[in-house]
């Protein structure tokens, strides 16, 4: 049947298995190379700025200049895996960001652009863990949290995995970071 | 139908804007529409007003969007009402909980105005025969 988008099973409503399901792993370990690509978070970032901001943005070596203020989103991971997808940029790509998103112009960081970068984070997150099956069904979302301030850092004790990403967009610079620090 | 009224719950008031402005993209224009912080708030709509649709977001503080649906069945609110899930969360499992809760349709976040135009022009056709 077609839930107005979603293709689900015949025996959806009697619990029937799924034939479109795969079967849990219950094992993220055994296939960490899978969940740790690190292609999955460039296409999740890719989808993310195409279909809601119209734009592409590029991976890219640089580093994102210090600014005097910086914001970083952080969305957590619970379930299977536990960790989160941390968003990070100066002020002028944020209120870039929100503008794009939003259609609106910000002179400043105030609490739209800080719910708009909270709510690509979010995005960034559910179409990441979206790209790896078990994952998809199995790892909860937290309500983003937003920090704006300057020379701060978000410190995780030996994770199991780390991928750190920088992007350009329009002329500014981003960097997308899934931490994980705990894997079933 | 002269002007649609329609329901959206999201704690982020960027994104009730984002599919506010993606509805009436899809054409649903004039339309008003209402907006909810929280599957509580959105509750409290429905005490208030009659809508035509509903668009729910699934992860929210105080209560989150499959509670809502809950709420609005066992409370016998919007009866007839289509309600379409806008969220991250993705997976098959997530699906039919919100179809077991009431949902009709399901959008994936990210997404395009021409998705929403898919999934929610057909539900209120066949709702309200708009």
């Amino acid at each position: 049947m077609v839930l107005n988008g979603i293709r689900t099973g015949a025996g959806l409503w009697r619990g029937a298995p799924q034939e479109t399901e795969k079967p849990m792993t219950q094992s993220l370990r055994e296939n960490l190379h899978l969940v740790s690509d690190p292609q999955n978070l460039d296409s999740s970032v890719e989808e993310v700025f195409n279909m809601m901001l119209g734009a592409s943005c590029h991976l890219i070596d640089e580093v994102p200049k210090d600014e005097e203020e910086t914001i970083t989103a952080v969305v957590g991971f619970g379930g299977l895996l536990s960790g989160a997808c941390v968003f990070r940029s100066g002020g002028t790509a944020a209120l870039n960001i929100a503008a794009k998103l939003t259609g609106m112009e910000f002179p400043e960081i105030d609490d739209t652009v800080k719910d708009a970068i909270g709510e690509v984070c979010n995005m960034l997150a559910g179409a990441w863990k979206g790209r790896v099956p078990d994952l998809s069904a199995n790892c909860g979302l937290s309500i983003p949290a937003v920090i704006t301030g300057s020379d701060y850092n978000i410190h995780v004790q030996a994770p199991e995995f780390r991928l750190h990403h920088n992007y350009r967009f329009d002329d500014t610079v981003f960097a997308v970071t899934i931490i994980c620090d705990g894997l079933q | 139908m002269s002007e649609l009224r329609i329901l959206i719950v999201d704690d982020s008031s960027v994104m009730r804007k984002i599919v506010e402005r993606s509805l009436r993209q899809a054409g649903l224009d004039p339309m008003v529409v209402f907006e909810a912080g929280s599957g509580t708030d959105g509750l409290e709509v429905l005490k208030g007003q009659s809508v035509h649709l509903i668009l729910s977001d699934i992860n929210m503080p105080s209560m989150d969007g499959l509670e809502f649906l809950r709420q609005i069945r066992a409370q016998n609110l919007a009866e007839g009402v289509p309600v379409v899930m806008i969220t991250t969360e993705s997976s098959e499992e997530h699906v039919k909980q919100a179809i077991l809760c009431g949902a009709q349709g399901y959008i994936r976040k990210p997404f395009t105005a021409e998705q929403v135009k898919e999934r929610v022009l057909p539900l209120l056709a066949a709702a309200h025969g708009a």
